[in-house]
């Protein structure tokens, strides 16, 4: 006992009389948090996590199938479709972001007129929603577009790329600004021994100034990657999926549609099987809890403090 | 000797001054070359202000010229859009403000005295509370909105006065994690100091921690307020959008049919559902791009 006290955190109250008062308190401090903590997040993923081994089509009403909505999903050729369109789109999104937010953070952070004016409008687009985004540059590309008789909404090639330009439009700025963060805390003093010690630009650049930022740089790196696998919003309001092609066997596979709008659409728009569709959710959930808990292992050791 | 020393002297100023005026024309390119990226940056916003005053049909084939007298619809637009698709446009700004103002001050104020009471009373309850929080913060919307939606139904949620419950349920756990982060680094012995000098935790957590907690107030809040107010799928699904539709909403439920929509209506909309939000940015812009940094990486 005497000992696992003592291994207590040290920012927890160790005086035995002080806690108890302020645990008799907890209905107050704790439990508005807990309860729509529970109504708003834990029981849905229970709930949710329980009908993806059931069929469904309202929620009191279920029989359970075990694994077979999971098969299902496998099976689904719009859903493994969708999961290679956003893996592809993952990377290339995530390559071009990281290279275009650094390589601007690294010129913001030289001394020269205006950076702080260049910075606010290279953050703006992030105040944007998703949906308005969408439909902005939906407007710009079929504008571009309708001289050659072509939309985003009927060339799969188009559809990709205008994903890609929308997303480094919004995202370059954000991960500008954590670059930014990350450049500035590098102490001047090594600067300016690598200086001394007569290193060229690039050698600064690719000996110091990336190996000092990586902390940033792994922040980035997952920030964009999830953010590329999550994408929802911008996708239904640029090309909502289209174009679609129908497959010889009935089933169509929109070919710009990505992983969550694939299974928004499975719950919303095809009507009786709700069942594939938390499936599908199911296994979203556990690819991107898996990036996730990566990020959170790797960045965890390098906690920055305030 | 002395000639040869203010010989040197000399070249030494000159390839100094050459040296600086190379820096000058490269500072001077990088200032040009910046700006030229920063046209091509507002550009779209450029595009939406353009063409919110051309006519609906030249919306489409000439969308990237000015409006000629011939294309020119003048605040035809604008008034259109305030009623266009049969729904006022100023009340889903009132249905996304209040939704947005009510959770961002929901979220602050009970996450913080939760991570508050979790990182000092630090009970097993506490611990699953907290990893509970962090786990959440990797679960996509996807898996529950569907169980999310309908719980909400069934509690009356549905509404802009009650829905900040669920978005404090499911923002909770990012909000936990960076008040949890700072709390932690605060030095127990001013709490200490308070409760000697008679403050019970209710007043030793609103006078003496609660201010300290300001930066990390405002990163969280920054973070809450640009997510709230841009979210569409959480309340779309929710919300009994028959009702209440908030401007994502509205936004979307005009574009919905392709075709039929008068282009120039949905950009003067677009346009009044963007110029407040640039307007504040400009304004608190620091505050914003410093809480945006604090947060990433915190999370």
């Amino acid at each position: 006992m005497k000992k696992k006290a003592k291994r207590r955190d040290h920012a927890s109250i160790n005086s035995k009389n002080i806690r108890r008062t302020i645990m008799y308190w907890s209905p107050l401090f704790l439990l508005p948090m807990v309860v729509s903590f529970i109504i708003g997040f834990v029981w849905p993923f229970i709930h949710g996590a329980f009908l993806s081994f059931t069929q469904f089509v309202i929620t009191s009403k279920w029989t359970w199938v075990g694994f077979e909505n999971y098969i299902k999903a496998f099976q689904d050729e719009s859903f493994r479709y969708s999961f290679l369109f956003t893996t592809l789109y993952a990377f290339v999104s995530l390559v071009l972001i990281n290279v275009l937010a650094f390589s601007v953070a690294f010129a913001l952070t030289h001394k020269f007129r205006g950076t702080n004016i260049f910075r606010t409008v290279f953050f703006m687009p992030n105040l944007i929603g998703g949906i308005v985004l969408g439909y902005i540059w939906s407007m710009i590309f079929d504008g571009l577009l309708s001289a050659y008789q072509k939309s985003v909404i009927t060339d799969t090639g188009w559809g990709f790329w205008g994903l890609i330009i929308l997303m480094c439009w919004q995202q370059v700025g954000y991960m500008m600004i954590i670059y930014i963060a990350g450049l500035q805390a590098i102490p001047e003093s090594l600067m300016e021994a690598a200086k001394i010690d007569g290193a060229n630009g690039f050698q600064t650049l690719f000996k110091i100034t990336i190996p000092n930022v990586m902390s940033s740089v792994t922040i980035c790196l997952f920030l964009s990657l999830t953010n590329g696998f999550k994408l929802f919003d911008q996708n239904l309001a640029l090309t909502g999926g289209l174009p679609y092609i129908i497959n010889p066997d009935g089933t169509t596979v929109h070919t710009t549609e990505m992983l969550a709008l694939n299974i928004y659409n499975t719950f919303y728009t095809s009507g009786s099987a709700k069942g594939v569709a938390q499936a599908k959710a199911v296994l979203f959930f556990i690819l991107v809890a898996a990036i996730g808990l990566i990020q959170l292992r790797s960045t965890r050791n390098k906690e920055v403090q305030q | 000797m002395t000639t040869t020393g203010t010989n040197l002297a000399a070249k030494a100023k000159n390839i100094n001054q050459r040296a600086q005026r190379r820096s000058k024309i490269r500072k001077w390119s990088a200032t040009v070359i910046f700006t030229l990226i920063s046209l091509f940056y507002v550009f779209p916003v450029f595009m939406v202000l353009i063409n919110s005053f051309k006519l609906n049909t030249f919306v489409k084939t000439e969308t990237f010229s000015l409006p000629t007298a011939e294309s020119f619809a003048g605040f035809a637009n604008f008034i259109k859009g305030m009623t266009f698709g049969g729904y006022p446009f100023w009340k889903s700004v009132l249905y996304s403000t209040v939704i947005t103002i009510l959770s961002t001050v929901l979220i602050l104020i009970f996450t913080s005295m939760a991570a508050w009471y979790i990182s000092r009373v630090n009970s097993v309850f506490c611990k699953i509370v907290y990893f509970a929080c962090v786990f959440s913060m990797v679960v996509p919307f996807q898996m529950v909105m569907f169980t999310l939606s309908k719980t909400a139904t069934t509690l009356k949620l549905n509404t802009p006065w009650t829905i900040p419950i669920i978005y404090l349920g499911f923002g909770a756990g990012l909000a936990v994690f960076m008040f949890t982060g700072f709390v932690k680094s605060i030095p127990l012995e001013i709490e200490e100091a308070a409760s000697i000098d008679g403050c019970g935790p209710v007043r030793t957590y609103f006078l003496v921690v609660l201010p300290m907690l300001r930066p990390t107030m405002i990163s969280v809040g920054i973070l809450e307020l640009m997510w709230v107010w841009n979210d569409y799928l959480l309340p779309y699904l929710v919300l009994d959008i028959n009702k209440y539709k908030t401007i994502p909403i509205h936004i979307q439920y005009l574009k919905g049919s392709y075709g039929t929509v008068d282009l120039g209506a949905t950009m003067a909309i677009i346009l009044m559902a963007i110029i407040p939000v640039i307007i504040i940015y400009l304004f608190c812009q620091k505050h914003i791009i410093k809480g945006v940094a604090a947060g990433a990486v915190k999370g």
